[in-house]
């Protein structure tokens, strides 16, 4: 008896030693080094095996690198849980935002020195370098991608709504009207904005930037309590309330509204240029729907379109040879097909071949020259309706371009949700005491930053 | 002999008999006081461990991190009592707390007596009572994040809506259910009695196959209708469990925070703003890397709070639960 019952003891003991032994970490010790890779979440097997296909090329060329991929998408939740767990892919891509601050709290690797190197690396355009560099000009962070704010628009609603599809709105009146009478004429809602997890403050910038306007004056204080943001928020009540010409949802983040807008309930909304991938690829977007204009933009030498970008960076946690494995990666998917003819084609014809969207808009990186070059090598490929997109592309390039605000910009953003909710939600908001809260604990956040 | 001697213990405890204490002038030591010596320690050291790392370590240290200002990525720095001078300097903390208390009052008035009836309601079902406790524990199976999704259809603001459809055919609304500030919080009580109700009914079904039939027979034979059997004999032998269910109904509430992190990410305009989503805001929704250190803070409030609520309530209910 006393034997057996000592026997399930270390039985037990053995399977808890055991239990513990398999939460530890264990890399396959084949002489390569391993790193894990970004890989959008929610992809279609089309995009999942064009991605594949590009890291067999590229450990065909660097065979001592071995990639595992990682599913991701930056939402500021997910990504400060996953920064502080510890468990982010080695490359892992944020907005131009949060570089700065990211790079000055030591919290992705300082990859300075292999960046250096980059042939590419004095070629930026310094505005969009900025985003990923230190205060002495070393680049942590690699700007892979830039991008204007645009208005996205149903061209079908627009035709069933006797709107013509080839004249979208050129200013917030005709925005409007145009979203009056898509509700009127279809039921789907004309207009939507985003109101959710910082969004709406994004978007609130986004108009009151077209207007004139800013939500700080880069010296640290708020200017919350603008007349560009109470236009911005007239007009927002007016639609709401006046016109009933936003539908029926006022909770939409960045991945609703872009579902909504792709199921063909929404006329209009404001997001990124380069929104066209995510709509097609993880929405199903039907590309005969859309369209993509210019934001309208106010007769003031202050207005201006709010731009961004994503930077890919390298995690605190990769080792030397993981961080050099890192950028290596970087360079690969990312940048080559930004400046090397053979990769732009490679990486077109793989998207091309699996009916990924090719030649979606974007602001260049570099410069306008470098840009267009690119667009010329993978001219053949193009599978996007570039003609839809027309009103945009023609003139974006003349629009005035604006950086995000730098300081405590998520914190103002997620004050600014809680405006455009209450707009949207209580038909007697009081603007007026809106913008003095949101302008004190505007000011607030950006004291403590 | 009373009736009470005939009730099974454990309902609430009373019957149980004490352990005998610790044999004096026996030498102490945890070995020792632990009966079985070694084997006993090695067969607990599984849960110890489990419990150690996956529980008390991050109690232990979300303690010390309320004093700490850190991102979990550099060094942390000590900062004494700033997070929790922060943490009640904000204005979004009283929201917090007036929503989680209507969400509790709330949820207290429909999600409490709601499975009480159900269950009574069911023990007096002879046939087919197995299928219907089966449907009651139904939405306990559904994972919570698929119940949400399919109420957030049924709660679609527009006419085509599940709810708004059905409440069309009356000619009412359509109603605004997650944007209309006064009803968001009623609709999300509404969804979170519909999913936990299930595991309270199962409860009291199971309490109420320990009530003796002999006193409803005895009562029935003294001319007892169905309200006094009711109030006189199956309330009181529930006491204790309804007891238990309340605080435990009490202190899951304080801590609501799926229904309105994926119903409304607390909108609109902070209306489903609640405690644990006010921790859950400080720590991640700044990109940069949270303020670990209030939120820690505001956790730490909230199970004081809690703690002392609850040892308040058992004191005061002990004289009602062991009668």
């Amino acid at each position: 008896m006393k034997t057996s019952r000592t026997a399930a003891a270390v039985a037990a003991a053995a399977l808890t030693a055991v239990g513990l032994a398999a939460c530890s970490d264990d890399e396959p010790d084949d002489g390569r080094t391993h790193i894990t890779v970004t890989i959008d979440a929610g992809l279609e097997q089309d995009a999942i095996d064009a991605f594949e296909k590009r890291i067999a090329q590229f450990e065909d060329a660097n065979p001592d690198i071995a990639v595992e991929t990682q599913e991701y998408t930056w939402t500021a939740g997910t990504f400060t849980a996953q920064l502080a767990g510890g468990t982010l892919p080695d490359v892992f891509v944020v907005p131009f935002t949060d570089g700065r601050g990211l790079i000055e709290r030591g919290q992705i690797a300082d990859i300075g020195d292999l960046t250096a190197d980059l042939p590419y690396r004095e070629d930026y355009n310094p505005n969009i370098a900025a985003a990923g560099e230190d205060p002495e000009g070393d680049m942590w962070a690699i700007p892979i991608a830039a991008y204007g704010q645009g208005l996205h628009y149903n061209r079908t609603l627009f035709t069933e709504a006797g709107l013509d599809p080839d004249a979208p709105p050129t200013t917030w009146d005709e925005v409007r009207a145009a979203a009056d009478q898509i509700a009127e004429e279809t039921g789907e809602a004309g207009y939507a904005v985003m109101t959710n997890d910082n969004t709406g403050g994004w978007i609130l910038t986004t108009v009151v930037n077209a207007l004139g306007g800013r939500t700080d004056d880069g010296g640290g204080n708020a200017t919350i309590d603008t007349p560009a943001m109470r236009r911005a928020l007239d007009d927002l009540q007016t639609m709401r309330w006046a016109d009933d010409s936003m539908g029926d949802n006022f909770l939409y983040d960045w991945g609703t509204i872009n579902q909504e807008f792709a199921s063909g309930r929404i006329g209009m909304y404001v997001s990124g240029g380069g929104n066209y991938g995510n709509l097609f690829t993880q929405n199903a977007l039907d590309p005969d729907d859309y369209g993509l204009t210019v934001l309208p933009l106010a007769d003031d030498p202050n207005a201006g379109v709010l731009g961004g970008g994503t930077l890919a960076a390298v995690s605190p946690n990769a080792s030397a040879e993981g961080q050099a494995a890192a950028v290596k990666w970087i360079d690969f998917y990312y940048m080559e097909k930004l400046t090397v003819e053979e990769a732009a084609v490679a990486d077109a014809e793989v998207k091309f071949e699996t009916g990924q969207p090719v030649g979606a808009p974007e602001l260049p990186v570099f410069d306008k020259d470098t840009y267009d070059q690119v667009q010329t090598w993978i001219a053949e490929y193009v599978n996007v309706p570039v003609d839809q997109m027309a009103p945009y592309t023609d003139q974006v390039f003349d629009q005035q371009l604006l950086n995000e605000p730098v300081t405590a910009t998520q914190e103002v953003y997620g004050i600014l949700d809680t405006v455009v909710q209450t707009v949207l939600t209580d038909e007697n908001a009081d603007v007026d005491a809106l913008l003095e809260t949101a302008q004190t604990q505007a000011q607030a956040a950006l004291d403590a930053a | 002999m009373t009736t009470h001697d005939t009730r099974p213990a454990g309902v609430t405890g009373t019957r149980a008999r004490p352990l005998p204490a610790a044999r004096p002038g026996r030498p102490g030591g945890l070995l020792a006081r632990a009966r079985g010596g070694l084997p006993t320690l090695v067969f607990l050291a599984p849960m110890l461990v489990i419990f150690g790392v996956f529980s008390w370590l991050p109690i232990g240290r979300a303690v010390v991190m309320s004093f700490q200002r850190t991102n979990l990525v550099t060094d942390p720095q000590w900062v004494g009592l700033a997070n929790f001078q922060q943490v009640f300097a904000d204005p979004l903390l009283w929201t917090a707390v007036q929503n989680t208390a209507y969400f509790a009052v709330l949820a207290l008035l429909f999600g409490y007596p709601i499975p009480l009836v159900a269950a009574i309601l069911m023990s007096e079902v002879r046939k087919m009572r197995g299928l219907f406790s089966a449907l009651a524990y139904l939405p306990v199976v559904v994972p919570p994040v698929v119940a949400v999704l399919l109420w957030k259809l049924f709660y679609d603001a527009g006419e085509d809506g599940v709810f708004n459809t059905i409440l069309g055919w009356v000619g009412i609304g359509p109603v605004a259910w997650l944007q209309g500030a006064d009803i968001v919080m009623p609709a999300l009580v509404l969804e979170a009695t519909w999913a936990a109700a299930g595991g309270t009914v199962i409860i009291y079904l199971a309490a109420l196959t320990g009530v003796d039939p002999s006193l409803y027979e005895a009562a029935e034979i003294d001319g007892a209708g169905v309200w006094h059997k009711l109030w006189h004999i199956t309330l009181p032998q529930l006491r204790g469990i309804l007891l238990i269910t309340f605080i435990l109904q009490i202190i899951g509430t304080a801590q609501v925070f799926l229904e309105p992190f994926l119903f409304t990410d607390g909108g609109p305009a902070n209306r489903t703003l609640t405690l644990l989503l006010l921790i859950y805001r400080y720590a991640f929704t700044n990109s940069l890397g949270g303020d670990y250190g209030a939120a820690a803070a505001l956790s730490l409030l909230l199970a004081g709070v809690l703690s002392v609520f609850s040892a308040l309530y058992f004191r005061l209910t002990r004289s009602w639960s062991s009668s």
